[in-house]
């Protein structure tokens, strides 16, 4: 095949996706490691945060830095809080029954948000210059929400391996059990990952709202692919959900640029569900 | 030091303990013996916090156990050795060790301790950047005691150190247990390895379904004609 | 003896339904309620046995769609359409079906395979917009006056809600079949162990995709009865994980362990939804969806196994105490 561009640019460009996806999964993925839950509702976290950036920066004139930073700590407390009110009743019960609390979840936040600002589209009305390298356009907004992820990302794996706090949180998704032992308060642990979980969606929401416009069912077109990729590096698995980002995102990319966007996901998650026969445990997962 | 009165403890409907009462001195190294499902790792869970004490006291240095959340145990100067070591496997050997001074009293002196910890056992000096999951039996067992040591404890609860081991490296733990006692701490231990564990400790108790059957010295009950028969086979 | 007699007096007040005049706005209310139960007990069918699936909207807009689309671009009846439509909904369980099975996925795992199932298909309806209409939907093409038997068009809706009658009674016949079969004994003990079950010779494979399929065709079913009956199909009120979770959800709220439960489920959050709506108006979009996903988490939290399985257990300690009588009607009234 003769050289393209425009190809090239797709690829770059999914690879700018991907760092956001990657951000993502990870917040997923942490919950889902430490805690053992899938929060089906987790994509409309971050739609509340991207409702958060845009309220105040385009009502109340709040620099978009400052009500990104707003967003982050205002999700975290709302992991927190779904945590604290939702999961923490049902921890002991079937995992399928906490799945389904958090979409009871993601109905509520959906409606809610319906309810204070409408089924309109919203965008913050902010104009950030096109990048043009070599005959190929790139949106600034995806180059900074790519860069902001990988910050994110490297900040929490510091916060992790160097801390105790961090440790802590790992060593409960290797053996919950014991934890009691080492003086860890798992409860403490549990609230504090759901916080950080919740942290990064606000980080993510302050990013996507750059690119997307915001509506109560925003998180539903991003939801989805979040699961995929988690389940696809091996729920729980961070390295691989990272990986998982990046090669769904260039199937979105590349088959975007082919056919439709749509396409490109239809493809992706056909991928995905073929992966799940074939290395139900992930990329990079191991066995059990 | 340690003391249990008449402590009752069970799994759902099952109960595990009847009315066990023991005490630990301080200095003293104590061993509970008894047949497979006797409840000695049950008594050694009960307290460390992680099942609860359905009936009966429990005390540390006077203080009772009863009323503090499991994971505040620990601060009182109990650390536990779990049974099968039960050390993160995808964690290196010093991120475990990282794991053992967590609570706040200890995490201002984990360079120190961690120093104590190397001396006391260079293989984990040699190992400490590689999966725990990776050691060997004898070097696991050895890095779950340091991780015990972390947190500075006054009295180690030990549950079957010697279990699964080759019979040299038996030895070795056991050595270690010896050392452990030199160097001051109190040591309550679970063991299988009757006739070896007798000549660690200073006295003993037989748990057999959940009651304590008798104590006494290591030497009484080195000498006991049925414990004798029933468990160490001459 | 008295819940069988109560049961004839139940199904022939439903049958009287059509000829003593109701008003056309409950008519449509009790055909919504009829439909969707029918679609929430084809789920629970599956649900029960611990095969919860997030992706029933696949099945359902299949379902809808073939319907639809046979009779638009091929002038197919949908009387040919509508097998058409469960006969591909059937095809595609097997086919993700059997090696989910064959592989062990499992909980969390079938849960979210099945939900990129449900996306792969509302996102294929949208990407074929040139035949589809995308995400605007679909509209079958009107026949001759409105009423014909062979393009299933109705314009009365007593004729519709004694076909939703029909459907949703033999959507409950089909859950007492697989109920009182083998295969309930076989699946409950699989869902619980699946080694175990296979030690004492179920065939786990086959005995899970049998009631899968079965599932899915129902469903479809559904969906084609649904797509003839308001004549407009949406890739979002008929697949995708809006319509798939809600699925879910109003089947687990009204309880998926009795025949009743899942049509309870389609009660309760139809007469909600239109409750709220009419007494909040639709200047308040949301307030109802808002409160509905409250009771949702709160069904989950302390009634996990729905209000009408609730009541059941409710009356079953009841009867069984008999001295708790007071304090159970209170507990009742608090939970309804």
């Amino acid at each position: 095949m003769v050289f393209d561009i425009y190809l090239l640019e797709a690829i770059i460009n999914g690879l700018l996706l991907g760092g956001v996806l990657a951000l993502l999964a990870l917040g997923l993925n942490l919950i889902f490691g430490v805690i053992d839950v899938v929060w089906i509702s987790y994509a409309e976290l971050v739609m509340a945060g991207m409702y958060g950036v845009y309220w105040l920066y385009a009502f109340f004139g709040v620099p978009l830095v400052l009500a990104a930073l707003i967003a982050i700590f205002g999700v975290a407390v709302l992991g927190f809080l779904v945590h604290y009110l939702v999961i923490s009743p049902i921890l002991g019960k079937p995992p399928i029954n906490q799945l389904l609390a958090t979409g009871g979840l993601l109905f509520f936040l959906q409606s809610f948000a319906t309810l204070l600002f409408g089924v309109e589209f919203r965008n913050i009305g902010l104009r950030l210059p096109v990048i043009e390298l070599w005959d190929m356009y790139f949106s600034f907004a995806r180059i900074l929400a790519f860069a902001a992820a990988l910050i994110g990302m490297v900040s929490l794996y510091v916060f992790l391996k160097r801390t105790f706090m961090g440790t802590a949180i790992r060593a409960v998704a290797q053996d919950r059990e014991i934890m009691a032992t080492m003086g860890v308060n798992t409860r403490q642990v549990y609230l504090i990952t759901s916080a950080i979980g919740g942290g990064l969606a606000g980080l993510a929401a302050g990013l996507l709202v750059l690119q997307y416009d915001v509506h109560p069912a925003v998180g539903l077109s991003f939801g989805p692919i979040t699961f995929m990729i988690c389940v696809l590096g091996g729920l729980g698995n961070l390295l691989g959900g990272f990986v998982a980002a990046f090669i769904m995102s260039q199937f979105i990319s590349i088959g975007g640029f082919y056919l439709d966007l749509e396409w490109g996901y239809v493809i992706a998650f056909v991928f995905f569900i073929v992966m799940m026969f074939l290395r139900p445990q992930g990329i990079l997962g191991r066995r059990g | 030091m340690l003391e249990l009165r008449s402590v009752s403890a069970r799994y759902g409907s099952f109960q595990a303990l009847f009315d066990v009462s023991l005490d630990v001195r301080a200095g003293e190294a104590v061993a509970v013996l008894g047949p497979n499902g006797a409840g000695k790792t049950t008594l050694l869970r009960v307290i460390s916090g992680l099942l609860p004490v359905a009936a009966g006291e429990l005390t540390m240095e006077g203080r009772s156990l009863l009323d503090l959340p499991p994971h505040r145990i620990i601060e009182t100067g109990i650390a536990h050795v779990l049974e099968n070591r039960r050390l993160f496997p995808r964690m290196s050997v010093e991120e475990n060790l990282k794991m053992g001074a967590f609570i706040r009293g200890a995490r201002a002196r984990f360079r120190e301790r961690l120093d104590v910890v190397y001396e006391l056992f260079p293989r984990m000096a040699e190992r400490r950047d590689q999966f725990a999951g990776t050691l060997s039996g004898g070097e696991q067992q050895m890095c779950a005691i340091g991780r015990a040591l972390m947190s500075g404890p006054k009295i180690l609860l030990m549950d079957e150190p010697s279990a699964g081991l080759a019979p040299v490296i038996v030895e070795q733990v056991f050595g270690l247990v010896d050392r452990l006692r030199g160097e001051g701490y109190t040591v309550l231990i679970v063991e299988q390895n009757v006739q070896q564990v007798l000549q660690l400790v200073d006295r003993a108790y037989l748990l057999e379904v959940g009651s304590i059957k008798t104590s006494g010295s290591a030497a009484e009950l080195a000498a006991d004609e049925t414990l004798r028969r029933a468990y160490i086979g001459i | 003896m008295t819940g069988r007699r109560l049961q004839y007096a139940g199904l022939a007040v439903l049958v009287a339904l059509p000829f003593v005049g109701v008003p056309e706005y409950y008519m449509h209310i009790l055909v919504l309620i009829l439909i969707w139960g029918f679609v929430y007990t084809a789920w629970a069918i599956m649900g029960r046995f611990g095969l919860v699936s997030l992706g029933h909207g696949a099945f359902l807009g299949i379902g809808a769609y073939t319907v639809a689309l046979a009779w638009n671009l091929l002038g197919l009846t949908p009387w040919l359409g509508i097998p058409l439509g469960v006969g591909l909904a059937v095809l595609v369980a097997v086919v993700i079906g059997y090696p989910c099975f064959r592989f062990r996925v499992v909980g969390h795992y079938f849960a979210l395979v099945t939900l990129a199932l449900g996306e792969v298909v509302r996102l294929t309806i949208v990407a074929l917009r040139d035949h589809t209409g995308g995400s605007l939907g679909l509209t079958p093409n009107r026949y001759g006056e409105g009423t014909s038997l062979y393009a299933l068009q109705f314009a009365d809706k007593e004729v519709f809600y004694v076909i939703a009658l029909l459907l949703w009674l033999a959507g409950i016949w089909i859950w007492r079949r697989v109920d009182a079969s083998m295969a309930r004994f076989a699946m409950d003990a699989l869902s619980e162990d699946e080694d175990a079950a296979a030690s004492v010779g179920v065939h786990v494979t086959a005995q899970k995709l049998r009631i899968t399929m079965l599932s899915a065709a129902l469903t479809a079913l559904g969906g084609g009865v649904y797509a003839q009956y308001l004549l407009y199909v949406n890739p979002g009120t008929v697949s995708g994980i809006g319509v798939s979770l809600q699925i879910v959800f109003a089947a687990i709220a009204g309880g998926m362990f009795t025949a009743l439960g899942p049509t309870v489920g389609a009660m309760i959050t139809i007469v909600l939804a239109e409750t709220l709506r009419i007494a909040i108006g639709t200047e308040v979009i949301g307030l109802d969806t808002t409160i509905y996903g409250v009771m949702l988490i709160l069904f989950i939290i302390f009634l996990p196994k729905g209000v009408l399985g609730g009541l059941i257990e409710l009356y079953e300690r009841r009867t069984a105490g008999g001295a708790g009588a007071m304090a159970g009607k209170r507990e009742v009234g608090g939970g309804a």
